[in-house]
């Protein structure tokens, strides 16, 4: 149920994410969503990717600062008031959303969305007994 | 005109008087000295073993440099030459590699420190109807309550604010009409940009005299503050090793500070040789304590670099001036008037495990005010992922710095091999700030 997520640790500087991008696609690993949390001097690149191994691999050979993270995908009704419906769900469970960022998609009925809970296990078990669906490693996979 | 005394006697001495009063004094110290297992042993070796074994000034140099290291390996009461029953005071400045340094005080060496601070606020021109303000901090640092003592003991009516808020500080000059300041020159510069934001002009202080110390700044920058606030600055000069602030005061004629060398047998040396050096020759300036009998310390090396004035001052005072400070042979730096080595930075840096080895500190001036800046690069492993752990990464060293050299400062992260690497011997202290 749950995701990989890869957490890169970028210094606010140009250029920094051109290379991080483009060493990814020297090793064939595509990016399926993506966000930056930053702060003054620095940010950290969130990213959800079709082969999280190959690139945590790439990373570590290339000396860029990298973790995994435990994420939990959710496809949300794509209409008014189908992100409170999935909120309503988790805040009933006194699950917190740590933070969250949409993917990046072809159309589709529902937009899918990237949480980090405090509680991951907690929040897949009670998203997906509300009947919310709760995307696989392999939906990614086959995206 | 009229020169204002405190010990007039004292102060305009013949030379060869005060030379005796010195020989006289550093017999006292020999003999406290040689009650600590330390100069037992350093005294020893010169084949001093009692104070008897001084036979004139020049046997000074017989005795062995004393050093901050020294005092480190012996906190903290290695040096301690009375019982722990007459200390009354003890201040303690921070440790270049973690371990302090500390200053005992009778209450006798107290007394006697104060009176050569009244001494040097008298030669200033100030006297009893003075409102001063001190806006040095209080505590184990030295700078605070040495000039509050002299200044009660002139008859000043002393303000013991202590360091920071700008607001509150002007409020206070203004409310009590205060006269007299003690102050750093960055933190004087820094308040009279501010005075326009809280209100308060110029013609609303009755201000007429700063006593600048702790921080080195040029003669342009005393002008350039004289010339701002229409005072009298005056500089005063001192380390907690020889008590604290007044080793040496400017008086009126404000042409470097006279060092009361009835207090303090002060030597100039090669760095390298040790080997002492004329008048007027610039080198490490060592000091020896006449004063203090808790802690007696001979010959130490403060790592100051200055020289002696060859001339003698207009006011008549035959202690001898010395210039400003021109320099350091370690490398301290002066961060709004603390003292803090990259080494103890070094050390807060290294025992904390996400950050990596390598780092810089930069120094820079932001408001008037010193701004220290600590880059250090992340360690790859302990990389978490989560934004909130840098954050509290951040917060933690800058919590640790702050415990270790009381300074605040900037923390910036960076990616492994981000910063400079260096080959050979590191440069890692960049120092931007405008100098004064």
């Amino acid at each position: 149920m749950k995701l990989t997520q890869i957490s890169v640790f970028l210094e606010n500087r140009k250029g920094r994410l051109f290379e991080i991008c483009s060493k990814l696609g020297q090793s064939g690993v595509n990016i399926r969503a993506l966000t930056i949390a930053e702060t003054e001097t620095f940010g950290v690149l969130r990213m959800i990717v079709d082969k999280p191994d190959a690139a945590v691999k790439m990373f570590q050979q290339n000396n860029i600062t990298a973790n995994r993270t435990e994420v939990v995908a959710v496809e949300v009704p794509d209409k008014p008031g189908g992100l409170a419906e999935v909120l309503k769900v988790l805040t009933e469970a006194n699950v917190n959303v740590e933070y969250m960022y949409g993917f990046m998609e072809k159309a589709s009925e529902k937009a899918l969305m990237v949480f980090r809970f405090d509680d991951s296990e907690k929040a897949a078990k009670v998203l997906t007994a509300a009947g919310v669906n709760v995307v696989t490693r392999k939906d990614i996979q086959g995206l | 005109m009229e020169f204002p005394f405190w010990s007039k006697d004292i102060e305009t001495m013949d030379r060869s008087r005060l030379e005796q009063l010195q020989l006289q004094r550093l017999r006292d110290i020999v003999g406290y000295a040689l009650k600590t297992p330390f100069y037992q042993k350093r005294l020893g070796k010169a084949w001093m073993h009692s104070p008897d074994d001084i036979k004139s000034l020049a046997d000074l140099r017989k005795i062995p440099f004393t050093t901050k290291e020294d005092l480190r390996q012996n906190y903290p009461k290695g040096m301690l030459a009375v019982d722990m029953e007459q200390v009354v005071r003890v201040h303690s400045s921070s440790g270049t590699t973690g371990v302090p340094t500390v200053i005992y005080y009778t209450r006798d060496d107290l007394d006697r420190w104060t009176d050569l601070l009244a001494r040097g606020i008298t030669a200033s021109g100030a006297t009893s109807r003075d409102i001063f303000q001190n806006m040095m901090s209080y505590g184990l640092f030295t700078g605070g309550l040495g000039l509050h003592y002299g200044a009660e003991r002139v008859g000043m009516t002393v303000i013991p604010v202590g360091g920071g808020n700008t607001q509150r500080q002007l409020q206070i000059m203004k409310d009590f009409g205060t006269t007299a300041l003690h102050i750093t020159p960055s933190y004087l510069l820094h308040i009279q940009q501010r005075m326009a934001e809280f209100g308060i002009k110029r013609s609303d202080l009755a201000l007429r005299k700063a006593y600048m110390g702790a921080e080195p700044h040029s003669e342009t920058t005393r002008q350039k503050l004289q010339d701002l606030y229409q005072v009298d600055i005056f500089n005063c000069y001192g380390l907690s090793e020889m008590n604290g602030p007044g080793v040496a005061f400017e008086c009126c004629c404000k042409s470097d500070p006279h060092v009361w060398e009835d207090g303090y047998i002060i030597e100039i040396i090669d760095p390298v040789s040790g080997e002492p050096l004329p008048d007027g020759e610039k080198g490490e300036v060592v000091f020896t304590n006449l004063i203090r009998y808790a802690l007696p310390l001979m010959r130490y090396r403060t790592r100051d670099l200055a020289f002696i004035h060859t001339e003698p001052c207009p006011c008549g005072r035959t202690h001898r001036r010395m210039s400003r400070i021109q320099g350091r042979t370690d490398d301290m730096m002066i961060i709004n008037g603390v003292n803090v080595f990259p080494s103890q930075i070094e050390e807060v840096l290294m025992s904390i495990p996400e950050v990596g080895n390598n780092y810089m500190i930069y120094l820079s001036t932001h408001e008037g005010l010193d701004r220290l800046t600590v880059k250090v690069e992340l360690y790859q492993k302990l990389f978490t992922g989560d934004l909130s752990q840098i954050d509290s990464l951040k917060g933690k060293i800058k919590d640790k710095l702050r415990a270790s050299i009381t300074i605040n400062a900037h923390i910036e992260l960076h990616e492994p091999g981000s910063l400079p690497a260096f080959e050979g011997k590191a440069k890692r202290v960049v120092d931007e700030r405008i100098k004064l």
